[in-house]
């Protein structure tokens, strides 16, 4: 039950065995600063994987090149095998800043991107009620983004994420703007979701504790330029209470190795 | 620290203000009535002979509806206040989001609107008249040179500043440029947009108004000036109230349809 650390160092990942991503050579600068230098990385099918590393590490940066939002200056993107340099349908996005049109009620919001690609309204609110469901929001649908609080927001943007079906889910430190509280119980329903859901989630975050909590594989990047230190496997078990997994031993001990190892990032 | 502060202001909720809202609509027929007692003691002083009380003008207004003078201006008035405002406002959104969304228009269009909102446009109405006569286009150009400016500015400031979070959300949904545009942008700006359309409607007034005291002696503006020279202070107040009335109503009645159409989740906010 201890983490495992697959590899030390930037030399790539050997393609696993199901990779729904591949990311390759992808390097990326912002005027001189090198914010990516080389990245090699795959993202295994049905599993969230975590980016984390302190601020300037360049982790929402590969995020939203993974998502097509952002253009690498060097590199490769591959979805199922597929290169990609634009948003597709196969990814979906989870924001930050939630973005939601605050003129639209949740359930408009949850079905825009089925509205968006055209499919009719009975349609595609029925499918948007059900991932409304999904997520915790029953009844919340007639509502509007300013009566919610910040959790309840951006469970909307995951179930918006959540409707138009895709096999990635991109979440782009999607509790930074979220009250602790709200935090800890959403991540606990993340967790749940998980199992019902047969998707791939790539999970940006600057919590270590976030990562090891929810993630099954953890991709440690470090700052100036962003290049990938560390991939740690947590061996947490998931199906028991979430509430234990707090005080689980194994949880500890991967939040205390990950700090080591990103200490001599912070100033 | 920056987190703590956006989760803060992200979990706070409306609260409803019902009795609130009872106190404000009091507050408002209070405001009118101060008003309106001010103005009728101001009369009674006399301030000045040329200045007539609030009941004086009450009665005055009417008279003024009940042998058909009134009514009959108005009618004469409305014709090009409503066409120059209607276009004003079509022109004015469509122009301004096309300086927003366009570089070249911004380049081109920006500059001669920003120089004729700055511009005493009033100077230009005589002007008007020596090119189209004293007829409706001139009344009609007369509202639009005083609408447009400020429709055309608003709208592409908004579109110009328009949410970049939620451009880039319709991005990575798929949405294509036209879907950006009706279901993003414009939803977006709106709110800007109608503030310029209150100040466009309002300037419009203005513009009908002057068109008829400088050019035309028709509809309200002559209604004035014939009361003004028989002296009939009254009458002349109750119509100069009654176009201030006219569009105030018209304002309340734009907002009214902003909220309705735009941006519901404002109703009863």
């Amino acid at each position: 039950m201890r983490a495992t650390v697959l590899r030390n160092g930037p030399s790539p990942v050997s393609a696993s065995a199901d990779s729904i991503v591949e990311v390759r050579g992808v390097s990326k600068y912002y005027g001189s600063v090198e914010a990516l230098r080389s990245i090699d990385l795959d993202f295994p099918r049905g599993k969230l994987t975590s980016l984390l590393g302190p601020s300037g590490c360049g982790k929402t940066t590969l995020l939203k090149i993974i998502a097509g939002l952002i253009t690498a200056d060097a590199g490769t993107i591959a979805i199922d095998g597929k290169y990609v340099s634009t948003p597709g349908p196969e990814r979906a996005f989870v924001f930050q800043d939630f973005a939601l049109m605050p003129w639209a009620t949740v359930l408009r919001n949850v079905a825009f991107g089925l509205e968006l690609r055209g499919m009719d309204k009975t349609k595609r609110e029925n499918i948007a009620r059900h991932y409304i469901d999904e997520v915790g929001l029953a009844g919340f649908g007639d509502k509007y983004p300013h009566e919610l609080s910040g959790g309840m927001r951006q469970r909307v943007g995951l179930a918006r994420a959540l409707s138009v079906d895709a096999d990635v889910l991109l979440l782009d430190e999607p509790f930074s703007a979220v009250d602790e509280q709200n935090r800890r119980k959403f991540q606990e329903d993340l967790i749940r979701l998980r199992t019902n859901q047969n998707k791939t989630f790539i999970f940006v975050t600057h919590s270590i504790e976030e990562a090891v909590y929810i993630s099954d594989r953890i991709v440690l990047l470090s700052p100036r330029p962003g290049r990938v230190s560390q991939v740690i496997e947590p061996q947490i078990d998931r199906s028991v209470d979430p509430e234990r997994i707090h005080r689980d031993k194994h949880y500890l001990d991967t939040v205390e190795e990950i700090w080591q190892g990103l200490k001599q990032y912070v100033e | 620290m920056e987190n703590s502060l956006r989760a803060e202001r992200g979990a706070v909720s409306l609260a409803s203000h019902s009795g609130w809202r009872d106190q404000s609509i009091l507050l408002r027929f209070m405001s009118i009535a101060l008003f309106a007692g001010a103005w009728e003691i101001a009369g009674r002083i006399p301030v000045s002979f040329a200045f007539p009380t609030f009941s004086d003008t009450m009665v005055a207004f009417v008279k003024l509806v009940a042998d058909g003078s009134l009514p009959t201006a108005y009618l004469s008035t409305l014709q090009p206040l409503l066409l120059g405002v209607v276009l004003s406002a079509f022109l004015g959104v469509g122009l301004g989001t096309l300086c927003g969304l366009w570089r070249a228009g911004e380049w081109l269009l920006i500059p001669v609107f920003i120089v004729l909102q700055a511009a005493p446009v009033a100077a230009f109405i005589p002007m008007v008249t020596f090119i189209y006569g004293i007829g409706m286009t001139a009344k009609t150009l007369a509202v639009m040179i005083l609408a447009l400016p400020v429709i055309v500015l608003n709208t592409y400031k908004a579109v110009r500043n328009v949410n970049e979070s939620l451009l880039v959300m319709c991005r990575s949904f798929l949405g294509t440029r036209w879907q950006t545009v009706a279901k993003i942008i414009l939803p977006d700006a709106s709110p800007v947009i109608f503030a310029g359309l209150r100040l466009g409607v309002a300037a419009g007034f203005v513009g009908v108004v002057l068109a008829e005291l400088l050019i035309t002696p028709t509809g309200i503006g002559d209604l004035i000036t014939f009361h003004r020279s028989r002296a009939d202070y009254a009458e002349m107040y109750a119509t100069i109230g009654s176009i201030i009335a006219l569009s105030t109503l018209t304002l309340i009645v734009l907002q009214w349809i902003e909220i309705r159409l735009f941006r519901p989740e404002k109703r009863g906010a």
